[in-house]
């Protein structure tokens, strides 16, 4: 029995492929969120600073994202503006730029 | 030119320490000047490790203090005579180390040695902010596991915002070490592959070590494994790695254990 046994091919569980997947979906966020907490964080309050002096802005409705990449970086920046006057659609100003990094 | 690297990782545990010694010695072997550091203020290994424990008098914080003088805190190392060790305390913490005293000990060893190898101690604190900070060159020790690539990726951020280098805009040269590496085991699919780990952290490989019962037989004597088992599959990856860092260019290859018949039969259930 135990000589059949140690012939017997063992079932391989592959799991380096889930390993992989999961590092690289976390990653991805950690760089997000790592790769500028400071300068996100500068940038979104100086972009509120500046439009809303022309329109009222909710916070939430400011969006900056950067996307570290080999070659460069993208600049991601969203901004929802509320309705003007009398239900014009909102305007939406929306700005994305690659930097070298 | 004198340089300066750092052997880092973020996470405990993946050799630091051991590559450390094995590149200190492989780079002297070469005919380098070479100066090892241990920035593991408190808790102290590089001297363990490089078989000096018993010789050290003076350490990295009483030169900081000016309580000694540098040359009193170098141990020059037995084996090879173009290799020296500065210890770090094992009282006291790392909040002893200042920013200045660290920049004023590394322009002192930069006239003295062609490497200044600095032992990272692990996490992203002071200790291991200043072993980093002026740093040239970095050596990422990474084993093919995930908590291991994703604080890799975390060092990388601040080797690439947090040094000398970064602040003056430039960039410190990284280098991946993959260690603790067994070629069976990814085959089989149950271990990140050398290309997993390459593709998720993006810097260039110096050397594939695998794991091998070479490198704690030369921890156990206090030897670097360059010098313990020169042609042991580890040693010959840090001689690899030794080359490179020195500028040579050549083909990493994925290291094989030599075994005979037998080792090759039973090696599969061992592993």
């Amino acid at each position: 029995m135990t000589l059949f046994r140690f012939f017997a091919r063992r079932p391989t569980r592959t799991t380096a492929p889930v390993a992989r997947e999961r590092l690289q979906i976390l990653l991805a966020h950690e760089r997000a969120v790592a790769g500028g907490s400071d300068l996100m964080a500068t940038l979104k309050e100086e972009i509120l600073g500046v439009i809303g002096r022309h329109f009222p802005l909710e916070r939430d409705k400011v969006q900056v994202k950067l996307d570290r990449g080999d070659a460069f970086s993208t600049l991601e920046i969203d901004i929802e503006v509320p309705t003007l006057g009398q239900g014009n659609a909102a305007p939406r100003l929306a700005a994305a730029g690659g930097a070298p990094g | 030119m004198a340089k300066v690297l750092v052997v880092t990782s973020g996470k405990g545990g993946v050799g630091k320490t051991t590559s450390t010694a094995a590149l200190g010695a492989a780079l002297a072997q070469n005919g380098k000047r070479v100066v090892v550091v241990d920035f593991d203020v408190g808790l102290r290994n590089l001297d363990l490790v490089m078989g000096a424990e018993r010789r050290v008098v003076f350490d990295l914080i009483n030169v900081i203090h000016g309580d000694a003088k540098l040359p009193q805190a170098l141990i020059r190392d037995k084996r090879l005579e173009n290799l020296s060790l500065l210890p770090a305390s094992q009282t006291r913490d790392k909040d002893a180390l200042t920013i200045e005293g660290v920049a004023r000990v590394i322009s002192e060893l930069r006239e003295k040695f062609d490497w200044i190898i600095c032992d990272s101690p692990a996490g992203i604190e002071k200790g291991a902010t200043l072993a980093m900070h002026h740093a040239d060159t970095a050596v990422i020790v990474t084993n093919p596991e995930v908590s291991s690539v994703r604080d890799s990726d975390r060092i990388i951020g601040l080797l690439d915002a947090k040094t000398a280098k970064a602040a003056a805009g430039e960039k410190v040269e990284k280098h991946l070490l993959l260690t603790r590496y067994d070629p069976a085991r990814a085959a089989r699919g149950e271990m990140l592959k050398v290309d997993d780990v390459l593709e998720i952290l993006s810097i260039p490989l110096l050397s594939i070590v695998p794991e091998s019962e070479e490198v704690l037989r030369a921890s156990n004597v206090g030897a670097p494994v360059t010098l313990n088992a020169p042609q042991s599959t580890p040693a010959r990856a840090y001689f690899d790695a030794a080359k490179r860092l020195q500028g040579e260019k050549f083909e990493v290859v994925v290291p094989e254990e030599r075994r005979g018949f037998m080792g090759r039969l039973f090696g599969r259930r061992v592993a």
